[in-house]
């Protein structure tokens, strides 16, 4: 039995979680008899103890799980485990409750987790739709709507959707530059063990008293600083959530730089993994940022620093400056790995090269700069200093154009291409049909007299899921489509797939498209009831959103059962070049039994024997040359 | 033509007549509720230029994508085919760099006239004080425009045809003082003083809607603004005046 507390693993975490409670009420008892809070009853404050606990039990947690085992033994100067890979691969569905260093494992880790979330979030989001069918209805009370709109938005932001690609890429990063793992499988591990803690963070916001944080993801001060304690549920999962994407941001940026095959130059690269690259520059860049806004708001909240109380100094507006930094580029977070699975699946379906490959790959990089040059059209009706609009405005009216290039790029390659319609393809044609919708209404808000009537109004909401929905999780569902054989070693069933894109693509629609309307004609969002001029669209929409809701369920009961019992994946079904398809189906433990060779680009359909990576010793160089000739031949 | 180029023709003469039907349509619909401003009249064509604009680049993608669909989907027996090699063409790529550019460029410069002119201070205007605060909007008329005491009201008067600059203050979070009808907001900041100004242009009662998140009641923090003639805005003003000199501070009913 002792043995079972020592030994990492959930046992000995409920164990240190018992410890960092105790930590915590000790620690703020003392700190607060010492700083003369004089009866007994405030040397016992519940919210003290459940901010330190807050930040005292996940670490505990994680400790006891054993992300920092190797470290702490090697910091003690005792004998560490070398990495013989011994906790490679996954044997049995336990496997993946338990700390693994295998990038494959992790991967499907991450991907299973964020779905988690997703339905959680869904589900809040059907809770929402059943308030809204009706004005004045009271399907929840106020104080619950502001919660489930906010905890909605969080966990689908930093729960779902930037874990998601990050998981999808860390299945398939190292397979396609011909790595065995990432840089740093360790890192990888603890990173993704961030993930559950955030979200059960946000989640357990709901049982605290006053209820969870309320004051939607964008947590504005000073709103956010006098909230009930569930707001420190917000300020600190973020914490462990931006940490976890910092952390899978460097391991992705050492991996690509230093772990790509010979042969592999960047110009060879996949443009997954190009998008990969731009990504986790946004990301080790732009999340210290939210990180700290946050942390000014924990610190006004528990001790009374006064950033954002104006009577005292404060400066409301630095919070959004602050926060937007961040949240700005993490649209871009949320959206450049989309690309890059989009470009990887329309150039296999479509059975041609990436059109103007080279501009693809710059055009992201445009996107990573740029990105940071935006911010403030969040704020154009804050009361910030006027001119800023200007600037901003135009940048952001110019960011349009890089994303316009990958637009207008992927419909040159599906252009006399012999097109595979499954459901990866038709998720990534619906895509371009959504995303240039929500493209649209980006750069009809960029325009300043438009955005001060319809700033923060339903008109924002359809445009944000126009971009996220429409966007990042259509590019979601191709990739998992996509990558599902390689990465289950079964395929999945095409008829529930088409029903599944059809149904979504529909109903996403009816839900979104009418709430552009809404918002023109004055409705603001994050209202639990509002005039009854809306009420027909309204009860439109949450029906329509109700079938979108039911459409996930094909998705879910196609995922498991083809899990389960799908016919089994050959190595390659889709005839990619790229490497990850050159391996078994699933991958062996050390992804490649002889290291890869890369001979031409990632996309050489309708080249004759055109190859990506060979296994054998590399050709002559001769024949090398030939093949890179062949790569960047102009067309006629 | 060519027996080959049929399809082609077919698909750009739907897209054109999409097109139309588009432009059509975007008129068709009532996007906007009551014009009461000249701000709202160079706002909402702004708006109309920008959907004009918009739904030729919709349709080119959507047709695109939907001719690539009928012309080269995968047909029984080219299971094993792939397209041509095609890598890239300089020239189509720099125009469709290009046409974005100047296109969004003009769209932009042409927004930042039409913020201007609404942004532009009249020569005459008045100047009339909004106060957010958990869960309602008060409104201060100074002395400039009473002619007399200040008046400090819940309710929202303002006279046809004359600017007005509404100065904002905040007594505890944000809030963002919306008129849809006036097609203007700004947020209401604790600790500064925020405005905007508007020509009212038509007589009527307008809601104004919180358009911030500012807690529990922010979904009810509506009031109404009553657009009137400038004869009765003064009548309304005198009443509040006596009103206020027969002992009551808070002045009108609320509503």
């Amino acid at each position: 039995m002792a043995a079972r507390f020592r030994a990492p693993g959930f046992y000995r975490a409920a164990l240190m979680m018992l410890g960092g409670v105790l930590f915590a009420t000790a620690l703020t008892w003392i700190v607060r008899m010492a700083t003369g809070h004089a009866t007994f009853h405030h040397y016992l404050s519940p919210d003290a103890i459940l901010t330190v606990s807050l930040i005292a039990v996940p670490l505990a947690f994680l400790v006891g799980i054993g992300g920092f085992d190797y470290w702490f033994y090697w910091a003690a100067g005792r004998a560490t485990r070398p990495e013989d890979h011994s906790s490679h691969g996954a044997s049995s569905w336990k496997d993946y409750f338990r700390i693994n260093t295998d990038h494959k494992v992790i991967g499907v880790q991450y991907t299973v987790n964020s779905f988690f979330f997703l339905l959680v979030g869904g589900l809040i989001a059907m809770l929402m739709r059943a308030q809204l069918a009706q004005p004045g209805s009271h399907f929840v009370d106020g104080n619950t709507f502001n919660g489930l709109f906010s905890v909605h938005a969080s966990l689908l932001i930093f729960l779902f959707i930037i874990p998601v690609f990050a998981g999808l890429g860390n299945f398939v990063i190292p397979l396609m530059i011909g790595a065995p793992d990432m840089a740093f499988p360790r890192l990888n591990a603890l990173s993704f063990w961030l993930l559950p803690v955030a979200g059960l963070m946000m989640l357990g916001s709901f049982f605290a008293p006053g209820g969870a944080f309320a004051d939607g993801w964008t947590a504005y001060a000073p709103l956010s600083v006098n909230a009930p304690i569930g707001q420190t549920f917000f300020a600190l999962g973020v914490q462990f959530a931006g940490a976890s994407s910092i952390m899978t941001a460097l391991n992705f940026l050492v991996t690509i730089i230093t772990m790509r095959a010979p042969g592999m130059s960047f110009f060879r690269m996949p443009l997954l993994v190009w998008a990969n690259f731009a990504t986790s520059l946004l990301v080790v860049i732009a999340t210290p940022f939210i990180a700290a806004s946050q942390f000014f708001v924990l610190l006004d909240r528990a001790l009374g620093f006064n950033f954002f109380n104006a009577a005292k100094g404060g400066d409301v507006l630095m919070y959004q400056h602050v926060f937007w930094f961040y949240s700005h580029p993490a649209v871009y977070i949320m959206m450049l790995p989309g690309f890059g699975i989009i470009s990887e699946v329309i150039a296999v379906k479509a059975r041609k090269p990436i059109f103007g490959y080279r501009m693809m790959a710059f055009s992201l990089l445009a996107i990573v700069g740029l990105g940071f040059t935006v911010w403030a059209h969040h704020m154009f009706t804050s009361g910030m200093a006027a001119w800023i609009r200007i600037p901003m405005a135009i940048t952001t009216a110019v960011i349009a154009v890089p994303t316009g290039i990958k637009i207008f790029s992927w419909l040159a390659t599906l252009w006399r291409g012999v097109l595979h319609l499954d459901t990866a393809m038709l998720f990534a044609l619906g895509f371009l049909t959504t995303f240039t919708l929500g493209g649209i209404s980006g750069v009809m808000l960029a325009m300043v007299p438009f955005d001060i009537h319809v700033s923060a109004t339903y008109f924002i909401v359809a445009h944000i899921h126009y971009v996220l929905f429409g966007g990042s999780l259509m590019t979601i569902y191709a990739g998992v489509y996509y990558w599902f054989p390689k990465m289950t070693g079964r395929m999945y069933d095409e008829r529930l797939g088409k029903w599944h894109f059809w149904t979504t693509f529909v109903f996403f629609n009816l839900t979104f498209g009418p709430m552009h309307i809404l918002g023109l004609q004055g409705m603001p969002r994050r209202v639990s009831t509002y005039a009854s001029q809306f009420a027909d669209l309204n009860l439109f929409i949450s029906i329509a959103s109700f079938g979108l809701g039911l459409s996930t369920l094909l998705f879910i009961y196609n995922i498991i059962t083809s899990w389960r019992g799908g016919p089994r994946a050959v190595g390659n079904p889709w005839r990619a070049l790229t490497l990850e398809w050159q391996v078994s189906s699933p991958p062996p433990v050390f992804n490649f039994d002889r290291v890869p060779t890369v001979v031409g680009g990632p996309y050489e359909y309708g080249v004759p024997g055109a190859v990506h990576g060979i296994f054998a010793p590399a050709p002559s160089p001769t024949v090398a040359d030939a093949g890179a000739g062949v790569v960047h031949a102009p067309s006629q | 033509m060519g027996r080959q180029q049929r399809p082609i023709v077919i698909a750009a003469v739907s897209a054109v007549i999409a097109i139309a039907i588009g432009i059509v349509i975007s008129y068709a619909i009532h996007w906007f509720p009551a014009q009461a401003s000249t701000q709202a009249k160079e706002s909402d064509t702004l708006y109309h230029v920008l959907v004009i604009a918009s739904i030729p680049i919709f349709v080119i993608v959507v047709s695109v994508i939907l001719y690539s669909v009928w012309q080269f989907h995968m047909k029984p027996g080219e299971e094993l085919k792939d397209g041509p090699p095609i890598h890239g063409n300089t020239r189509l790529e720099v125009f469709w760099t290009a046409i974005p550019t100047v296109l969004l460029l003009g769209l932009v410069g042409y927004s930042f006239v039409v913020l201007r002119n609404n942004e532009k201070k009249p020569a005459h205007e008045i100047q009339i004080g909004v106060t957010g605060q958990q869960f309602a909007w008060s409104y201060q008329y100074p002395p400039s425009v009473t002619g007399g005491a200040a008046v400090n009201s819940n309710q929202l008067y303002v006279p046809k045809g004359t600017s007005v600059d509404f100065a904002m203050r905040s007594n505890d979070v944000i809030h963002a003082f919306w008129i849809p009808a006036f097609r203007l907001q700004e947020d209401v900041v604790p600790g500064i003083t925020t405005h905007w100004r508007t020509t009212p242009t038509l007589t009527g009662d307008y809601p104004v809607v919180c358009n911030l998140l500012c807690g529990l009641g922010h979904s009810l923090m509506r009031s109404t603004v009553h657009v009137v003639p400038e004869a009765q805005f003064k009548a309304w003003i005198a009443s509040q005046l006596s009103a206020s000199s027969g002992g009551s501070t808070s002045g009108g009913a609320s509503g």
